[in-house]
């Protein structure tokens, strides 16, 4: 069981080999010059949406970065010229250059480095001003996508950048982050395949029960259920087989990390932008964070993504804490926050496994123009300073579907809202809806053989579980060398 | 009946408690004479315009603390505790001294104690001040702090008596409450006699406070009664209030925190470090008002032998801890502890390490325990170390829990310092009001080693 091969083994390393060989049979650079890849951003595309505060703070995939571009470099080309994070560098096409911070990325092609268009904006507005550093000046009319004349120097100076994540986790210290270091690295090799369950279609096939047995693995008692080991309350407060009861499922196969769902879910639930300097403090506000991990050689990792909200836990830690109950369950099985009741002593978010609550540690939304504040949802209260919030699993689209229903007379049915998430999941990765109904897209998708709930070891019973990814990748696309087995 | 007899066991020990040719009346001129001296000490006054310029740094970063909010704070997710449950921690640990020499202490009729319990009650009260001020201020809606009371309200709502916060809350204010009321009960006969050598206004309101004292024989023994009751019901107290606070970590599910170690480890480090404060104080306290006569190194000793017992049960619970993680065979506990120990704080843990379990190894020898200067530094090295112990249980533990994907680094800013900072203005400020007004030792149980206070005074059956 602790052999669960991500990647496939066979005839990996000669094909890997053909490829290399093709690649530099195609492409020859000199020594110290890079290509040079202009993508468009993937917050604001070419600029247009510079000035959007949602686009701008949303953390890029892969290297979670907000509120700036970053020249992206490989781990060896960092470790060659001495490059940290946020190291300023200047890069010289011809006679262009222009200098910005670089951003050591896993799976970076050694001879390239990628540029993000759509910043260093002069004439955007309230936000998009100055964010981020022009790449256009090396970008010319007859190379649009890349050059291939590109020199790179470092700088003695650093620039900070607001990254939502720090750690990538590759294998001891192959890959260096700001407070990173490799007994961290180790342990969240280590904990990868726990928290994002994955392997092989291959092995799936073979053991397609795996998942399963990977959750009862260390189970004491094996009669009893995980949460029936809780320390807390065994007893849930109201009786969950009766009405509609609410239930999420997240299928990582299909999660490509794009963000989407946290965009809908802000958008949705009024939640602030907090600005550079607060994620640079720890302090961004989604509620639907992607953690994104990287396994193996940092040249070609295997990244894993998660999407983690809040996962409505029956046997909630957050509740049994709260000193003024402001945090209870409802009797469809969703842990709410009564925001009017909260008054901040963080025990909630303290003692969350899943790390999803997020405070207002300022009054975010004071500053908001009359604009701004016409355009939040109606639906959903805005959250004043000092006061907890998290997922609430869109429950006004809950209730609002639940008086629809009563009005025109009839039982609730499966599909008769989304929440935001699943609403705007391109992948159609998020299912919701009610466990009680067998016949729900959700439940379905619970019942599934992949289906497992994140650290249900600790008997919290969540309501969110996950589907495990399953990975059919081409091996003449995967690395040579790695194995890539975990445990 | 000899004479011999009667020096060689109650005489002795007075005289080593309290040396050179000693009596009622020299007790009280010594002790009583401090409040009463005329012409306020100019040193007095310095220590006192430092704590009050500390006070009002404490006063504008709680005023921006209260406008801006917590943000201030290096407080973020997931670190979500900072310094002030850092320090909300280690002053209710100072707190503990107190109660521990008064009451567990009077109950074993330890009497070595009384030269320095009165200094330990008081300090007790002014640590469990500064204590209760960071619930109050550390939570995001400070104006609504009150609602952990339960206070019949018309929105029917009721703390939720789950919660160790709550259980924290009653369990420091019952602490708080007993505490002041056993400080105040031994105070009585004292200001009974400031009342008596005052004229004036002085002698109006020392007289008020004394509640009518006048040392009768029956007065004496309804006090006696009921200071042995309150010391009775401090006694578990001592016990209880620091096992409530460490609950709130060990109810959790956190890794590091979850754990069932912490009600004793938390008392026996709680009685460390204010064993650690009522050294530092009384070594200056003696030095300032040349009461080297009356707390004596023989009491220092003493304090220094319960240091080096409660130094070596908090370095068992940290070497526990250890080996419970790696037994329990559970990764994320051991984790946490090996990130302790290794991680990018692992120059907290071992600042925590070295002051708290090297340090008081000293103490097993009799020249380090008499040696004033070292018993000096070791007590502010004592009160370091546990600090440092709360930084690793709060800021260590939380910074890197379940989910990678949401660790993260915490740097405290100038607020989290200058409260901190602030709350020693408060301590001092109080503590030096308590030094210039009232007797810093117990005049009536000062007396009590006398051996003319022992009932067999003259009359020894031996």
């Amino acid at each position: 069981m602790h052999d669960i091969p991500i990647i496939k083994k066979e005839k990996v390393k000669s094909s890997a080999k053909a490829s290399t060989k093709q690649l530099n049979n195609t492409i020859k650079l000199d020594e110290n010059k890079f290509e040079i890849v202009f993508n468009a951003s993937s917050s604001v595309y070419d600029g247009r949406f510079a000035n959007n505060g949602w686009l701008q703070e949303i953390p890029k995939p892969v290297t979670s970065l907000t509120w700036d571009n970053a020249a992206l470099v490989s781990l060896k080309v960092a470790k060659k010229f001495n490059i940290k994070n946020g190291q300023m560098i200047e890069i010289k096409v011809d006679n262009n250059s222009i200098k910005l911070p670089a951003w050591i990325t896993p799976g970076q092609n050694q001879k390239s480095i990628s540029l993000e268009l759509g910043y260093g904006r002069t004439f955007e507005g309230r936000l998009g001003n100055g964010v981020g550093f022009n790449v256009y000046p090396l970008r010319m009319s007859n190379n649009p996508s890349y050059s291939l004349n590109a020199s790179i120097s470092v700088l003695d100076e650093t620039y900070p950048l607001a990254s939502t994540q720090d750690h990538h986790g590759l294998e001891e210290d192959k890959y260096a982050a700001p407070g990173f270091d490799k007994l961290a690295n180790n342990e969240v090799q280590s904990r990868i395949p726990e928290l994002v369950k994955q392997s092989t279609l291959d092995y799936y096939k073979e053991n397609p029960d795996w998942v399963q047995k990977k959750v009862e693995e260390h189970k004491p008692d094996k009669k009893r259920s995980w949460a029936e080991h809780s320390m807390y309350n065994p007893e849930p407060e109201y009786d969950y087989s009766k009405g509609p009861q609410w239930g999420m499922s997240i299928d990582l196969t299909s999660c490509t990390s794009c963000n989407a769902c946290s965009i809908a879910c802000q958008s949705e639930n009024n939640i602030p932008v907090v600005g550079k300097q607060q994620v640079m403090n720890g302090r961004e506000m989604h509620w639907i964070r992607i953690d994104n991990y990287f396994a193996g050689d940092p040249d070609n990792p295997e990244m894993s993504t998660q999407s983690v909200a809040c996962v409505h836990c029956e046997l909630a830690p957050c509740e049994t804490v709260c000193p003024v109950a402001a945090t209870t369950h409802s009797s469809d099985g969703v842990n709410q926050m009564t925001y009017n009741r909260c008054l901040g002593t963080r025990y909630c978010a303290n003692n969350c496994p899943y790390k999803v609550r997020k405070f207002n540690f300022y009054n975010y939304t004071r500053d908001l123009p009359e604009v701004v504040q016409m355009a939040m949802n109606p639906d959903v209260s805005i959250r004043f300073r000092g006061v907890m919030e998290k997922c609430t699993y869109c429950y006004q689209r809950v209730s609002a579907a639940r008086i629809s229903a009563e009005n025109e007379n009839r039982e609730m049915q499966d599909g008769d809202f989304q929440v935001a998430c699943q609403q705007s999941c391109p992948a159609d990765a998020i299912k919701f809806g009610d466990i009680n109904d067998p016949n729900s897209a959700v439940s379905k998708a619970k019942r599934r053989n992949r289906d497992y709930a994140l650290l249900a070891h600790l008997g919290t019973a969540p309501r969110t579980t996950y589907l495990a990814k399953i990975r059919n990748q081409n091996p003449k696309l995967s690395s040579g060398a790695h194995n890539g087995s975990h445990h | 009946m000899s004479n011999k007899a009667i020096k060689s066991k109650a005489q002795i020990r007075a005289e080593k408690l309290l040396p050179g040719n000693q009596d009622f009346t020299s007790i009280t001129n010594d002790i009583a004479g401090v409040p009463e001296q005329k012409k306020t000490p100019i040193q007095w006054w310095l220590l006192f315009g430092f704590a009050l310029s500390l006070l009002a740094i404490f006063a504008g970063s709680v005023g921006f603390l209260i406008w801006e909010g917590t943000g201030i704070w290096g407080i973020n997710n997931p670190i979500f505790w900072g310094w002030a449950i850092i320090n909300f921690v280690w002053w209710v640990g100072i707190g503990h001294a107190g109660t521990l020499i008064s009451a567990i202490l009077h109950l074993f009729r330890q009497n070595w104690r009384n030269a320095i319990n009165r200094f330990a009650e008081t300090m007790t009260l002014f640590a469990v001040i500064c204590a209760l001020v960071f619930p109050g201020i550390h939570v995001g809606r400070i104006w609504v702090a009150y609602w952990f009371l339960p206070l019949p309200n018309q929105m029917g709502m009721w703390p939720n008596m789950r919660s160790p916060l709550i259980w924290d809350f009653f369990a420091v204010f019952t602490y708080f409450t007993v505490s002041l009321l056993f400080w105040y009960t031994g105070l009585i006969p004292d200001l009974a006699t400031l009342r008596d050598r005052a004229k004036g206004f002085k002698k109006k309101v020392y007289g008020f406070f004394a509640l009518g004292w006048r040392g009768g024989n029956r007065q004496w023994q309804h006090y006696e009664l009921a200071y042995l009751v309150l010391a009775g019901i401090s006694t578990p107290l001592v016990l209880s209030v620091h096992s409530v606070v460490s609950s709130d970590f060990a109810t959790s599910v956190i890794p590091g925190w979850h754990t069932t170690i912490f009600p004793p480890y938390f008392v026996a480090g709680a009685i460390y470090s204010g064993f650690g404060m009522v050294m530092t104080l009384s070594i200056i306290a003696r030095k300032v008002y040349n009461l080297g006569h009356i707390i004596t190194v023989e009491h220092l000793d003493k304090m220094a032998q319960i240091m080096l017992l409660t130094g070596c049960m908090v370095g068992y619970a940290y070497s526990m801890e250890f080996f419970v993680a790696w037994y329990s065979g559970n990764p994320y506990e051991s984790f946490a502890f090996v990130n302790r120990a290794l991680g990018p704080y692992w120059w907290g843990y071992w600042a925590m390490i070295f002051c708290n379990v090297v340090v008081p190894q000293f103490f097993w020898f009799e020249k380090y325990r008499r040696h004033i200067p070292f018993l000096f530094i070791t007590s502010i090295l004592v009160n370091i170390g546990m600090w440092f112990e709360r930084f690793v249980i709060v800021v260590i533990t939380l910074h890197r829990d379940f989910m990678p994907g949401a660790w993260a680094m915490y740097n405290p800013t100038i607020w989290d310092v200058s409260i901190y900072l602030g709350t020693f203005g408060l301590f001092f400020t109080g503590f030096l009001l308590f030094l210039r007004f009232l007797p810093m030792v117990s005049i009536a149980e000062a007396k009590l080693v006398l051996p003319e206070s022992n009932p067999h005074h003259g009359h020894d059956h031996e």
